[in-house]
Parts: structure tokens; sequence; C-alpha cells
């Protein structure tokens, strides 16, 4: 089977998400689509599995013309499509999520379920997707849900398989077994679009690369030939710093001192089990840990969105434990949470409005209850250009930024304080490189002005490149400690995945 | 307060009428010309109403002609118009303030109610004040009596996580039954009476006429510019204020206002408090501003539920709410018109203004109708870094 995509074009109001994209995939090839978020790789995927009509060009199929009306057409020319998001019914068994929409019956159309399991273990065993048909999705764990996602593309017979940035959930242990099943899929004779932003996964699997940028095919490349800095330019279209530039850390007092936190989640599940760690000024500590143990409502607790139910948090050795968000921030701790749309930003505010959102209530930007919206204009003038926000004018709406931008206005916020600590979770998620070398850089020099810094990060690159020292939770538990240069990602992967416990020294 | 935040998050539904009702991320399409189109939309439909039911193109010509000059085709035109604007006005901040902190105040009817009885007690209890300390008395009295109407279900919400649509409808109930109980009680009824009927209130309390000197049937008084003051007023905190500031930071995203150190619970009840004050001066506008200066049972006519289409027409912003005060004050005034020379029944005024409704709470229809390109908020302006 051969799929070619032949001059694709599509606009959308104000953009060419995809600017005569030329693609050919065969049978029995790993095909990477490389590029920064909005370079237009899923617009191009959703083309081809008719989520979206071209407004020019056209997709072949073996050297004939088809016209997708929709994914149904797609699915029937073979075409199989594995969501980042997965697609599944939680509270449905495997086989039930499987033959969703396509259910083998009996007669008087009771759905056949032993056919269906049949089916599953037929498909799990030839491509080596080991997972239990009864097992129900919510239990499974991420790598496994991410398996029954294949084997419902697989049960309807596709050849050609698009995976939309499929490792972004996964452990690195789990990117390895998902590798292991690309490679079965590709001696199996099928054809897979990987597409991703993640420079080091793309050499390690792929046969050829294809690099998008702006919405068009800006260069291709084969792994044996290339390397990750010369991607991450053709990626972003200048040169990149793939490292981050620090100085040793210099830690000095304790700033930020944790000692047997406990605290609950929304279900009043213990989600922290009495944690214990301290910050110095002048010092990154990296938490890496997979996500969902514990790190959000660590960082809730810290910033008084969750108070813990025991336990102390002390800044600078004032006991911040129950104090009130809005204390907290006032103490000098910046906080840039882990969702900017959730949580850091009011997306219909401007991004001058979104500058004050949390020193609105203090001098410079109001007297009493009368905002002064000049001065917060001003200062709102100078953090732009500081951090570099690409933006027309303080005063459009923040949902008319990029992501990127979106995040800088955060951090520009947050870091433009005089502070003692900062708690980052998930700092540069879903950005662009060019955006993640900058906030980086940004707090490096936060570092090296003495404020203790905690970031918290699924991105294990992430936490090795920036952090000083590196703490791994595990199911509310800090597991591990290590300094980046004594570790390797194997081993802080198995940390994360709960198979090793480390001494807890150091 | 704040460890009992229940913290209810919108739903996509919620979500998506607050930002058409407050125009968030709309640029001047949505704002402006969406709502001149519906306007324009209602009339022609209306118009083909009043063909269907059997008159020529003469009498719909006659009628609209009546409509206009009855609004605003003379002094006395303009001021029924402006009477009627008045108490609509004062609503619609009521409903509009809600709205812009993503609260749905359903509860106009009963905060006119309470805000006007309470207007009426103090109109009626001094004897012998001066009308510069009575009639700001009495007013401060419809204030009280509509906010504290509309802060229990504001304080409800924020504690218990009660929702205010429930609420503020359900105290509608308990203000209309409590308003003819209290008519009927002692301390309200005119002696003499057996029906509910209040004793009036001194004149010292009277909202004044403003062109009386001109003519006795000028009914205009100054509760409109009670109403304009109080838009000016509502502006001024949601724009100008911290407190608007926290009230627009809760209604857009209730979880970055929690992050930010907003406290969440305090401002619904705020919230709801000053939105009760404004439905509150309506009320007080209704009795200090009518000639008798006397409470009946109804005499909130609807108005805290018209005050919703005053919220929606104006996108709650305070200038949009007075422009559609005036739209549909004129509307009442050019109705009676237009009932008596072109003989169209004045219900017809009402089929126009809920097609207006129809047509601002369901853009889609408008914008389609006549291709206004929809202002995508999510549009990026910048693309990505290196440019």
């Amino acid at each position: 089977m051969e799929i070619e995509l032949r001059g694709i074009t599509k606009r959308f109001p104000g953009v060419v998400a995809n600017d005569n994209v030329n693609l050919v995939v065969r049978s029995g090839e790993i095909v990477a689509l490389l590029g920064e978020n909005g370079a237009g790789k899923s617009t191009l995927m959703n083309i081809l599995y008719g989520l979206y009509s071209a407004d020019e060009g056209e997709i072949l199929v073996d050297g004939e013309v088809q016209h997708f009306a929709g994914p149904g057409d797609a699915i029937a020319a073979g075409i199989g499509m594995v969501h980042q998001h997965f697609m599944l019914v939680p509270v449905f068994s495997v086989a039930e999520n499987v033959v969703l929409g396509v259910e083998p019956t009996k007669a008087l159309g009771v759905i056949n379920m032993s056919e269906a399991r049949k089916d599953v273990r037929d498909i799990s065993t030839q491509y080596g997707l080991e997972v239990d048909p009864d097992a129900i999705i919510e239990d499974l764990p991420v790598g496994s849900q991410q398996r029954v996602e294949i084997i419902k593309v697989l049960f309807r017979s596709a050849e050609l398989i698009v995976f939309d940035e499929p490792t972004a959930v996964l452990t690195p242990q789990e990117v390895q077994e998902f590798f292991g099943i690309l490679r079965s899929l590709r001696e199996s004779g099928k054809a897979i679009v990987f597409i991703t932003h993640k420079l080091k996964e793309v050499l390690e699997i792929a046969d050829r690369i294809e690099v998008l940028r702006r919405g068009a095919v800006v260069g291709a490349a084969i792994p044996s030939e290339t390397d990750e800095q010369a991607l991450a330019e053709l990626m972003v279209g200048r040169p990149v710093e793939l490292t981050v530039h620090k100085e040793p850390a210099q830690p000095g007092d304790v700033r930020l001192a944790v000692k047997d936190l406990v605290v609950l989640d929304e279900r009043n599940h213990v989600a922290v089990d009495h944690v214990s760690f301290e910050i110095q000024s002048g010092e990154i500590v990296g938490i890496a840990g997979v996500q969902g143990n514990g790190q959000t409502e660590l960082v809730e607790a810290l910033t008084g969105l969750n108070p813990a139910i025991s336990g102390s948090i002390l800044l600078e050795g004032d006991d911040i434990t129950h104090a009130s968000p809005r204390k907290i921030h006032d103490a000098g701790m910046a906080h840039v949470p882990e969702d900017r749309h959730k949580s850091g930003m009011v997306l219909s505010f401007t991004v001058t409005e979104n500058m004050v959102l949390n020193s609105y209530h203090a001098d410079p930007y109001s007297k009493g209850v009368l905002m002064d919206w000049d001065a917060a204009r001003e200062a709102t003038r100078g953090l732009v250009a500081e951090y570099d926000v690409r933006t027309p004018s303080t005063e459009v709406f923040g949902s008319n930024l990029s992501g990127g931008n979106q995040q800088k206005v955060v951090v520009a916020r947050e870091f433009s304080r005089d502070l003692r600590a900062a708690v980052l979770s998930q700092p540069t998620r879903g950005l662009d490189v060019g955006s993640i070398e900058y906030i980086h850089e940004r707090i490096v020099a936060e570092r090296d002005e003495g404020d203790g810094i905690l970031i918290v990060s699924t991105e294990l690159d992430e936490v090795m490149a920036v952090a000083d020292r590196i703490l791994v939770m595990f199911r509310g538990k800090i597991i591990a400690e290590r300094r980046p240069s004594e570790t390797t990602t194997t081993e802080l992967g198995l940390f994360m995945a709960g198979v090793a416990e480390g001494s807890n020294g150091g | 307060m704040a460890d009992e935040d229940p913290e209810i998050q919108p739903d996509p539904v919620t979500e998506a009428i607050l930002e058409e009702v407050t125009g968030a991320g709309l640029d001047w399409r949505g704002i402006i010309l969406v709502p001149v189109l519906a306007i324009f939309s209602a009339f022609v439909l209306g118009g083909l109403v009043i063909f269907l039911a059997g008159e020529g193109v003469g009498t719909i010509l006659t009628a609209f002609g009546a409509l206009v000059t009855g609004s605003v085709g003379s002094l006395g035109a303009i001021s029924e118009t402006l009477t009627f604007a008045a108490p609509l006005i004062l609503a619609g901040l009521a409903v509009g303030i809600g709205f812009r902190a993503g609260l749905f105040n359903i509860g106009g009817e009963g905060q006119i109610l309470m805000g006007g009885m309470a207007a009426l007690a103090v109109g009626f209890s001094f004897e012998g004040l001066h009308a510069e300390v009575h009639l700001p008395l009495a007013l401060l009295g419809g204030i009280v009596g509509g906010a504290i109407w509309g802060g229990i279900p504001g304080w409800l919400r924020a504690v218990t996580g009660a929702h205010e649509v429930i609420t503020t409808i359900m105290f509608n109930f308990v203000a209309a039954n409590l308003t003819v109980y209290l008519l009927k009680s002692a301390l309200f009824q005119e002696p003499g009476r057996s029906d509910p009927i209040s004793k009036p209130a001194f004149e010292s309390a009277r909202l004044p006429r403003l062109l009386e000197f001109l003519d006795e049937g000028y009914r205009v008084h100054s509760g409109i510019i009670v109403a304009l003051l109080a838009a000016a007023f509502s502006y001024w905190l949601l724009f100008k204020s911290t407190i608007g500031f926290e009230f627009r930071a809760v209604g857009a995203n209730p979880s970055a206002a929690r992050y930010a150190g907003m406290n969440t619970s305090r401002a619904y009840v705020a919230v709801m408090a000053v939105a009760g004050a404004m439905a509150g001066l309506a009320g007080a506008s209704q009795i200090l501003g009518n000639t008798f200066l006397k409470g009946t049972p109804g005499f909130s006519s609807n108005i805290g539920f018209d005050a919703i289409a005053m919220a929606l027409l104006g996108r709650s912003h305070p200038v949009g709410i007075v422009a559609a005060g005036l739209l549909f004050g004129a509307l009442r005034s050019g109705g009676q018109e237009m009932q008596a020379t072109a003989n169209v029944g004045i219900d017809i005024t009402t089929v126009i203004q809920a097609l207006i409704i129809i047509f601002i709470a369901a853009p889609a229809l408008i914008r389609a109708v006549y291709r206004v390109k929809a202002s995508d908020n999510t549009e990026q302006i910048t693309k990505g870094w290196a440019t």
C-alpha cells in the first residue's frame, strides 16, 4: 500500500495551516512527521483521516485519487488514527471498546462478545499487544490503554496507522515498549506515520523524517544522516540551544522547607504521603514522576490552593502551611500553574489584565479599590518587551496569543516580582523548542539571583536538563533523590515506574 | 468561608452562554452589528406577522410610523419612553453585573419587590423630613432591600453551592407572596381598605418629575437620572475598580481567580448583593416615581424578567444596557401609540421584543442570514516563535 498526499493546502481564517504539502508513506516504513506545535502536523493528518477537507491538493491511495467525506471513508480505505487523547469508554471492557461501532452480532442483533474477545486475543498475539480483553479500561495503565487504541485500529483492518504524539503520556519504559510495538507493526507490513516534536524519539524509531514548519515541508532526513541539532534547526528555522547552559548551583540558606506533608486529593485520598524536602536559595530542585503521583496536590499545598492536612511548609522560616494563596503570593512565592488555560490565565482578559491578575490588589496597580490601568499598561508594556512576548498590543485578549507567548505572559507575571521561592509546574508543557529554550534560560537566571526553585515536570529530559537536584515522586512519596550528573534517564524511569526504590540521601 | 468553597465549575454550555452574553472575545461585529441586525430582522418579521394577520402594507407602515412617533416623535412621547426605560435599565444592570461575574441572576422580580417595599416603608414612615434627606433615604432603603434579597442567594451559592438560578427563582415566589402579605398587614395597608394596597409614601420621598413645569401629563421622573447614575457607577465598578476586576475574573475563570488569590466565595455574595441593589433601585423607582406613591401587588410588572433581555441585548455592558433599556422603553411607549392610531394591537411590540431576544440569543442565526463573519476568539494573532 502507498498513500500519497499531493499539494495539500488548507487555510483557516488568517492562517495557512498547510501550504502545498507533499508526503508519501509506503507499507513497511515508519515516517516521522516532526514539527513544533502549530506547524500543521495535526491538520495534515486530520485531512488524511477525513476530518477536514483540503482547500487544494489530493489524496492518493495506491495511485488512485480518493475523496474522504469523513473518517468513515478513511477507515474504509485502510487508514487508522491513534489520537493523543484516547477515545475510549472508561467503564467498558477492552473487547467492548475495540468492537464499539462495528460489533460482531448474533441473531436479532445481540452482540457476540465471545467473538469480540477472540478477535482481540488474535490481534494481541499477532502483534505482541498484550492486554486482557475483559479488563475495564479505567483500571488499565496508560500504556495499556494505548495498546487498546492500537488494537481498535487494527481491528478495523488499517494498513496505514497515524500516531498523534503517542509518547506524550508514557513513561520512558513504556516508550520503549511502544517502539517495540511500532517495529512489529512495520515488520507485518503496516505503514506508520508518527507525529511528534521529540527529536530523540524520531532519531531512534523513524525510517524517514519529514520536517514541517509553519505549514510547509521544510526538509526531509534519514536518521543515520542527521542529528538532533540539525533537526531542531530545521524545525525552528534558526540555530537552537538544546542544552541548558548553567553554572553549578551555589546553594545558600534554606528557602522552602517541607516537612512530613500530607495532602488529600479531590476524593479525599492521600495524594501526598508524608513528604519532606528542602530547597535552598540558588538551586533548582526538580520533581520527576509520571502524571498523577501526587505532584499536582503537592504544588497546590505549597501555593495555598489545597491546604495540607498535616505537616508543615516554611518559606524562609515563616509558616505558610495554612496561608491563603494571596498571602503566600505576597510573601514572595511565584507559582506557574500546570495548566495555563485552566488557572494560569483568563483567556478573555487582555494581556494587561492577565499581567496584573494576582498583583492588582496592591500598589502600584491600585489605590484602595481604584485600579490604575495606566500603571498596569505601562508595566505590561515593559514586561512584554523584557520577556519578548510576541503580541501586537497589550490590549489583545489572552486567547489571541500562541501557547508559547501565553506561557511567557505567565512567567513574566510570576518572575517580575521580588521573590524568595518559585514553584513551577510543567513550565514548558506544549511549547515549541524556541519558547522552551527561553523559559529555561529565565528559570536559570532566577536561580542565579538567589531564589529557591521547585520545578515539577513529567518530561524527564526537562528535569534532567534544568534541575540541580532531582526528586522522584511515586504514589505520593519521594522515593529517590539524585543529582543529574549521577544518574541516567533509565534509572530515573525505573524509579518513576515504581520498579526500584532509591536511597533517599544525598 | 474559603475553606467551605464548594467551587462549582461552569459546564461548557454555561461557559458558552456567558461568553455570548458578555461579548467576551467578540469584536465590533458581535457587539454592535449583530444586535442592530437582530433588531432590524425582528421588525421585518414583526411586519410579516401583521401582514399575515390580514392587514395591508399601508397599515404596517402606519403602525411602524406610529411606533416611531409614539416613542420619539414628541416631547410627550420621549417622556413616556424614558419613564418606561428607567426601571428596565436598573434591572438590566442587576442581571448584567451577574452575567459579568458568571452568575445567572433570575431573581430581578423578587429583588425589585423587596427593594420597592423597603423604599415604600421608608417613604411612609418618616413624616416631615426634607426631600433632600427623605428621598435619598428612601432610595437607600431600596438599595438595602434589594441587596439583601440578592445577597442571600449569593451567600447560599458561596457556602452550600446551591445554584443561584434555582434559589433566585424561588426567591421570586417568596417575594411576590410576601409582598401581598405585607400589603395586607397593619404596617403597610392603607387604613380602611381590605385589598392589598399600601398607604402612600410622603411627598418628600417622591422622585421629582422632570418636565412637569411644561405639561402636567409628562410623567418622566428623576428615576431615569438614578438609572443613568447607576449605569455609570456599574461601569466604574466593573472596569475601573479592583472589586470589578475580581467580579470579572471570577466570572470568566473561577480557577484562575482562585489561583490569583481572589476569594471567590466573597465575590459571589458581593456580586449578588450589588446586583440586588440595582434591582432594588428599580423597585424604588417604581414606587417613588408613580403618581400615587403606593405599593400594589405586582408593581414589579415583569421588569425583573425583561431585565434578562436588557442584559442579553446590551452584552452585559452598562452602556449597552442603557441602550437596550431605551429601545425597549421606546417600544412600550410607541406600542401604545400604534394601538391607538393604526389599531394594531400593542401585543405586536411584545412579539418584536421577543424576536429581538431570539435573534440575540441565537447569534449564529443572524450571522448565517447576513453572512457576518464570526470573530474567532481562538484565532492567534501571533504565530510561532521565530518570526
